[in-house]
């Protein structure tokens, strides 16, 4: 009887294994990927100083009692140079930056910061990529909005836009 | 008109096949034997007209005739012949007409040249050839037909930039030959649990088939590798792609198959489980078609397919799959076990073999699928990485390498454990020999990477021990296959060690005549250029690159720069050395003055595709050789009148 069900058990499997097509089949993929960070804490991560003058940033900066933006960057991203605009107006209406620059090097975040104006408050070096992997960002640029309490409320990924200000503005809670 | 007879052709064909599978049932169900002989002739006309069809839809692409609806939506009046001809089937429609071309033409073959099988066997085969063809024909005639005129304007889409390249016009029909042979192997197996022959005669019969769609799938999968190598720019030469997974799949079921049908011809072992394997090697094949073509799996390589398609693909292989499993279960119970073998032993070690495959496997399938079952139930999405298959499934490869290299070392039935270290001795020492070179001269490696090279080590040389002491010329053919094919993978494992522990990279922001080092190289940028391309825009740097400070040398990335579909490609410049290759490539500009360049230095990394070469070739030498004594021992068997008829041979009674 027992030799009879195994002969059986390639036929389930096989069986289990269409119902789940058929499943995948019933159900489009919509393409939109929800970011698995969102509600969860800032994983701990410390990336040391880029610059002179500047401190980096830890995951104890965070939960501060102020809600505020982390941008993941780096200086030789393209779409980074367009998005600085965008951060530096985001900070004069009162919202706090703070930049992690990833695969960098100080001596290139100077000429890129001098270049195209300093939005962060802080500014950590993550040589390595850790810290990057450990936030579940897979690019640069992404900006992630953190409660006062260092939970993430969400997760935007590629370059900030002009449509994209009222919705991190509502969530940093700053009046536009 | 051209489109309409190859409309007419393709209905008859299926007829045909409708035909094939009546008579199979009426002949071994019914016992209306005289009704088979009907069967060959039956076959060769349906290969045939299937043919006829393929060559009408072939005639409509080289005339461009844009009132077809295939023809006006994928293919452009101005492009080259050997892509126009290509275009028949680089598109859906077209490919799954090509399969059942090849099933077509391996159904005519089996029917000509087939001769040691069992008569009512070879029914039944042609009978299950003819079944699955018949659902094929059903999904083109009603849900994707190549033929249809166009009623509606269609915009015409370009090909993918990335498709553009002379390989990809011979990528699909490679494949296809592969799962076609697969599908053979699958027939047979049917065949033989229909009529409850599952013994040495039909293991000889299905074996070339397996070697032959095994060689095809071999060349497919290291073809695909190195066009991904040096077209994507990622420097990478696996990625663990689902598509990538789908082809690995039924290349590591085809090989457990390839092993454990040699038990079962060789020595009428394993009986129940070459049948399961044969099964599953289609399934395999099946699936992965399923998985790529419905767009059920995230990937670079899916295409948006419509979902009825998918439904009707699905029901075809449920009723397939499902029924030969269905089958298996009721009928393998009555076939008895096949000879026995000691724990030690070359059947023993082929057994270890499968297992390892097999684990292997359901290790990519787990990986491949678990994105896909945690979506249907909670909706999470996810993808699995490298890591999780490197560390799984790496080890488990080495494994089976250093059982290939004892393997073919063991006698049949029974041997000497102290003989067969005996004989492993130069291979061990080879082994020790490159471990203690790692440890002197290596520098710091990784565990698997440096197991690795000292297994590619051990296997070499083992994979040399079978013709030891042996008179090179009366050595068969086939042995000489094995050897070569053998050889060919720790030449494979060899290039894969190399890549993942010498590389050097170095990602790189560049001005004109700055100089940066990578390896043993000095790379200098002159400058950069645009280039026009034909329908891109491309940027050009041009390097000198010196080696040791040797002679400089030019080497010219290109970034391409497509305006419909909008896209940019990586044009790497390679370039290739005794010990490896030098690989660059250029990415955007930050400022207009520095430019992103990614260099590597890869040592030895062509052994990969050079081990897969060796590989395919091996297996040819083995099929020639097969094929070559076959055609010796009964020399035009359709030449004598009627062959051999149903042979009196009981079941088992070998």
């Amino acid at each position: 009887m027992t030799r009879k069900l195994i002969l059986w058990l390639p036929f389930a499997l096989i069986a289990l294994l269409f119902l789940a097509f058929f499943a995948g089949l019933m159900r489009p993929d919509d393409h939109v990927i929800a970011s698995q960070m969102v509600g969860k804490p800032l994983p701990e991560f410390v990336a040391g100083p880029a610059m002179p003058g500047q401190p980096g940033a830890a995951t104890a900066d965070f939960s501060d009692g102020k809600p505020r933006l982390l941008n993941v960057f780096a200086s030789w991203c393209v779409p980074c140079v367009q998005e600085i605009p965008m951060l530096l107006r985001l900070r004069a209406k009162g919202a706090e930056i703070d930049g992690i620059a990833i695969h960098d090097s100080s001596a290139e975040l100077e000429k890129f910061l001098a270049a195209n104006g300093n939005p962060y408050t802080r500014i950590g070096l993550d040589e390595g990529g850790k810290a990057q992997m450990a936030f579940g960002s897979a690019g640069v640029p992404e900006t992630f909005v953190v409660d006062g309490t260092g939970k993430i409320l969400y997760q935007h990924i590629g370059v900030v836009t002009e449509e994209d200000m009222p919705k991190l503005l509502a969530m940093l809670g700053v009046k536009p | 008109m051209i489109a309409e007879a190859g409309l007419a052709a393709l209905w008859l064909a299926a007829a045909m096949a409708l035909f094939q599978l009546a008579l199979g049932a009426l002949a071994l169900g019914r016992g209306r034997q005289s009704l088979g002989s009907a069967m060959v002739p039956v076959t060769l006309v349906q290969a045939a007209l299937v043919s006829i069809a393929m060559a009408c839809l072939i005639a409509v692409f080289a005339r461009s005739d844009m009132s077809v609806l295939l023809v006006a939506s994928s293919s452009n009046p101005a492009m080259p012949m050997l892509y126009k001809v290509a275009g028949s089937w680089g598109n859906h429609e077209g490919s799954m007409l090509l399969w059942v071309t090849i099933l077509g033409i391996a159904g005519a073959t089996i029917a000509l040249f087939e001769s040691k099988l069992r008569a009512d066997t070879k029914l039944a085969t042609l009978a299950a050839q003819g079944a699955i063809a018949l659902g094929f024909y059903a999904f083109l005639l009603f849900s994707s037909n190549p033929f249809a005129r166009l009623t509606d304007m269609v915009e015409p889409q370009g090909l993918n930039p990335l498709l553009q390249d002379p390989g990809l016009a011979f990528h699909p029909p490679t494949l296809y030959a592969g799962y076609v042979g697969m599908s053979a192997a699958f027939s047979f197996a049917v065949g033989a649990l229909v009529t409850r022959n599952v013994g040495s005669d039909f293991a000889g019969a299905m074996r070339p088939w397996i070697l032959g769609a095994w060689i095809f799938l071999t060349v497919g999968i290291t073809a695909g590798s190195y066009w991904a190598y040096y077209t994507l720019g990622w420097g990478g030469w696996w990625f663990w792609d689902p598509v990538e997974n789908a082809s690995l799949m039924p290349w590591l079921a085809a090989t457990a198959l390839l092993h454990s049908v040699t038990v079962l011809a060789t020595r009428d072992g394993l009986r129940a489980w070459t049948v399961m394997l044969a099964v599953l090697a289609f399934s395999m094949s099946m699936v992965g078609t399923f998985l790529v073509r419905s767009g059920i799996l995230t990937s670079v390589h899916s295409f948006a397919v419509d979902p009825r398609r998918g439904i009707f693909i699905l029901a075809l292989l449920a009723i397939y799959i499902g029924g030969a499993l269905a089958l298996f279960a009721a009928r393998i119970g009555t076939v008895t076990e096949g000879n026995r073998f000691d724990m030690v032993s070359r059947e023993a070690a082929l057994v270890v073999n499968n297992l390892i495959l097999t684990v292997i496997l359901v290790v990519v399938m787990a990986g491949t699928l678990y994105p896909l079952i945690l979506e249907a139930t909670t909706g999470a999405k996810i993808s699995v990485g490298a890591p999780y298959f490197n560390s799984v499934a790496g080890p488990l490869a080495l494994i089976l390498l250093v059982l290939l290299a004892a393997g073919p070392l063991l006698r049949w039935r029974a041997d000497l454990p102290k003989l067969v270290v005996e004989r492993m001795a130069p291979a061990l020492f080879a082994g020790a020999a490159a471990l203690l070179l790692l440890a002197i001269f290596g520098g710091r490696i990784g565990v698997l990477p440096l197991l690795g090279l000292v297994v590619a080590a051990l296997v070499a040389v083992a994979s040399l021990a079978p013709l030891w002491k042996r008179n090179l010329k009366r050595t068969p053919l086939f042995t000489y296959g094995m050897v070569l094919a053998h050889l060919g993978c720790a030449v494979s494992i060899a290039g894969m060690a190399c890549d993942a522990a010498f590389t050097r990279e170095n990602m790189v922001s560049m001005a004109a005549n700055d100089t940066r080092e990578v390896g043993p190289f000095a790379v200098t940028l002159l400058g950069v250029r645009e280039r026009p391309g034909p329908n891109y825009q491309a940027l050009e740097a041009v390097l000198s690159v010196s080696r040791n400070g040797g002679a400089p040398f030019p080497m010219m990335p290109q970034l391409h720069q497509f305006s419909d579909p909008q896209m940019t490609t990586n044009e790497a410049a390679i370039d290739t050395f005794i010990d490896g290759q030098l690989y660059l490539t250029l990415g955007e500009d930050s400022d207009g003055t520095h430019f992103l360049l990614r260099m590597w230095w890869k040592p030895f990394i062509t052994l990969i595709w050079i081990g897969g070469a060796l590989i395919a070739a091996g297996g040819g030498l083995s099929l020639l050789g097969r094929v070559r004594r076959d055609v010796w021992n009964n020399r035009w068997p359709w030449q004598k009148a009627g062959g051999r008829k149903a042979d009196p041979a009981p079941e088992g009674a070998a």
